[in-house]
């Protein structure tokens, strides 16, 4: 497998990342290099093997649908990069 | 001077002393804000937390004279946080310029048992971006240098962690090991170096890289301290679902280690193509002294060697992907001062905020879970994860450990592991495995190479095995 540019093109939108000429090359290029590291998990046999997606053992961890471990407006609004001092701000989605 | 031999290397030396009143909880921090400032050129800490926590020791320090009773059973430890556990109103950058100003709203879990019990946080240090590296070659912030050579890495991507125990800069650090990242920087620093079984210590609080790799570790400079701060942390937290229901066993009081341990070891590993000869003779020097000792210690098959780096980094780099999409420049974190629309927004903030290593992660980790390599490459890395689980088991079943060197190599020269990523990643082969399959392994320090770095190995134990670890680790029989 190796990539080409519509396929970093493609895997920058995808990730909401822009890259440079650049690094869009050298990132590529390392792709590549590692999706051929990877191709040797093409050597084991998996037929019939499960995937292993959770490592922990606990089953169902349920609790109570109660309204718990909540924050105040002032403190939730402190770390953003724009409010009106009620709500986040971001730039205009919907045009009129 | 950058090393010095540690003032002390355990809590329990340090109360005997603060009980007796030949020193201070003050005394002892001022010592540790002396010795941030005498290995500054280390790089270690991002932030010095030295007001707060000479007041916050005076205050201990009166209410331990008051009533000695009445005190925490980590009074007197003085500790560092990696740049990725939450510290209620303390900043927190996961070692990113996304997260640059950010303060938590609240504590890790960890951190918070921590603080229960009268802990003392001194400062937050240095680690790779979000913890993915292995060297403390931070983009943002510069790189960390190990105290045993300035020229050369501490390892990572806990290397802020490892250097600052290394250094006598405090007492116990606490890390994150995704991949290996407690356990190199601590070989690579001359430290012990403890990675709990996945879920042992909530996740609560610690900035996600890779959610069923990533677990909390701890840097010390004695097995008997990491056995404390793990009774102290682990247990089940509300907060994460992942977090193990098993009761936590009295650690600090595990009684030494007794009979013969049955050990394992790869011959693959201990003869495998990157390993450094001085790592290797101090692998087998230590078979031999288990031996003499009267522990049985066996070469075992492992066939998967060589298939734990390309299925760690596409399973880590999936999970990370999906982790990382929460950087999106609306709630918090960095927002780019161009954008204009909500897509540059998005776009922008992500592609100023994330550094060179970050970003190949999250392009790897899109690609593999794409639409059309989903199965071939996401599926086959969890499959292989459960076949290399497997036989994990299997060995672990028949054998009390498996004997490991650490890293292929000690310290690298700082920039020599830069230009090409497969060959950085590849130097995580024998940690990965703890990792993938979700049990503990401890690492610790056998001696140094001729030009004094330090050479660690480790010790992987069972599934919630850390007692009989940490108490053959305590013994010492190397």
């Amino acid at each position: 497998m190796t990539t080409d540019k519509n396929l970093i093109l493609r895997l920058e939108k995808l990730a909401r990342l822009q890259l440079s000429d650049t690094e869009r090359e050298e990132i590529g290029g390392d792709l590549d290099k590692i999706l051929a590291m990877v191709d040797k998990l093409q050597e084991i046999d998996t037929e019939n093997v499960e995937p292993l997606t959770y490592i922990n053992e606990e089953v169902n961890v349920l609790r109570a649908d109660a309204i718990k471990n909540q924050t105040d407006r002032a403190a939730a609004l402190r770390n953003a990069p724009d409010t009106d001092g009620t709500y986040f701000k971001v730039p205009k989605v919907i045009e009129r | 001077m950058l090393t010095v031999p540690p003032k002390y290397t355990t809590l329990t030396q340090i109360r005997t002393d603060l009980t007796a009143g030949k020193t201070t909880l003050v005394a002892l921090t001022e010592y540790y804000l002396q010795r941030i400032s005498e290995t500054e050129e280390l790089n270690i800490y991002l932030e010095v937390y030295a007001e707060e926590a000479l007041a916050k020791a005076a205050d201990l320090d009166k209410k331990f004279k008051e009533n000695p009773a009445s005190v925490g059973k980590m009074y007197g430890a003085v500790i560092s946080i990696k740049d990725v556990l939450c510290y209620a109103n303390h900043k927190v950058t996961g070692g990113s310029k996304i997260l640059e100003g950010f303060e938590s709203l609240f504590s890790a879990t960890a951190i918070e048992r921590c603080l229960a019990e009268d802990a003392l946080l001194i400062g937050r240090v240095n680690c790779d971006e979000f913890g993915m590296g292995s060297a403390t070659e931070n983009p943002h912030y510069g790189v960390t240098r190990n105290a045993a050579d300035t020229n050369r890495v501490p390892g990572g991507s806990s290397g802020g962690s490892a250097a600052a125990v290394q250094a006598d800069t405090c007492l116990v650090s606490l890390g994150s090991d995704t991949g290996g990242s407690v356990r190199q920087p601590a070989a690579f620093c001359g430290v012990y170096g403890l990675k709990p079984t996945y879920g042992r210590i909530s996740r609560y609080g610690l900035l996600a890289y890779a959610s069923s790799f990533d677990q909390i570790g701890i840097l010390a400079h004695s097995p008997q301290d990491a056995a404390l701060f793990l009774e102290i942390m682990a247990g089940q937290d509300e907060y994460d679902a992942t977090s193990s229901s098993k009761a936590v066993p009295a650690y600090s009081q595990t009684p030494p280690f007794s009979g013969k341990a049955k050990i394992a070891y790869f011959d693959t590993a201990v003869n495998h193509a990157s390993i450094d000869p001085a790592v290797r003779n101090a692998t087998l020097q230590t078979i031999e002294k288990y031996r003499a000792a009267g522990h049985v210690v066996v070469s075992v098959d492992f066939a998967y060697l060589d298939y734990i780096i390309p299925a760690y980094y596409v399973l880590t780099t999936a999970e990370a992907s999906s982790n990382l999409s929460r950087y999106d420049g609306v709630r918090y974190g960095r927002r780019s001062p161009e954008a204009q629309t909500v897509d540059e927004m998005y776009r922008l903030s992500r592609t100023e905020g994330f550094g060179k290593e970050v970003k190949r992660r999250i392009m790897l980790g899109t690609f593999v879970l794409s639409a059309g390599y989903y199965d071939a490459y996401y599926t086959k890395a969890q499959k292989v994860r459960r076949l290399i689980q497997q036989r994990t088991f299997e060995i672990l079943e028949e054998y009390d450990f498996i004997l490991m060197p650490v890293a292929p190599s000690p310290a690298w020269k700082i920039g020599e592991k830069n230009t090409d990523p497969v060959a950085a990643y590849l130097a995580d082969i024998f940690t990965v495995q703890a990792n993938m399959t979700g049990i503990p392994a401890m690492a610790f320090p056998v001696g140094e190479t001729e030009e004094g770095l330090p050479i660690g190995l480790q010790l992987m134990g069972r599934k919630f095995g850390e007692a009989e670890l940490l108490s053959f680790v305590s013994n010492g029989d190397f």
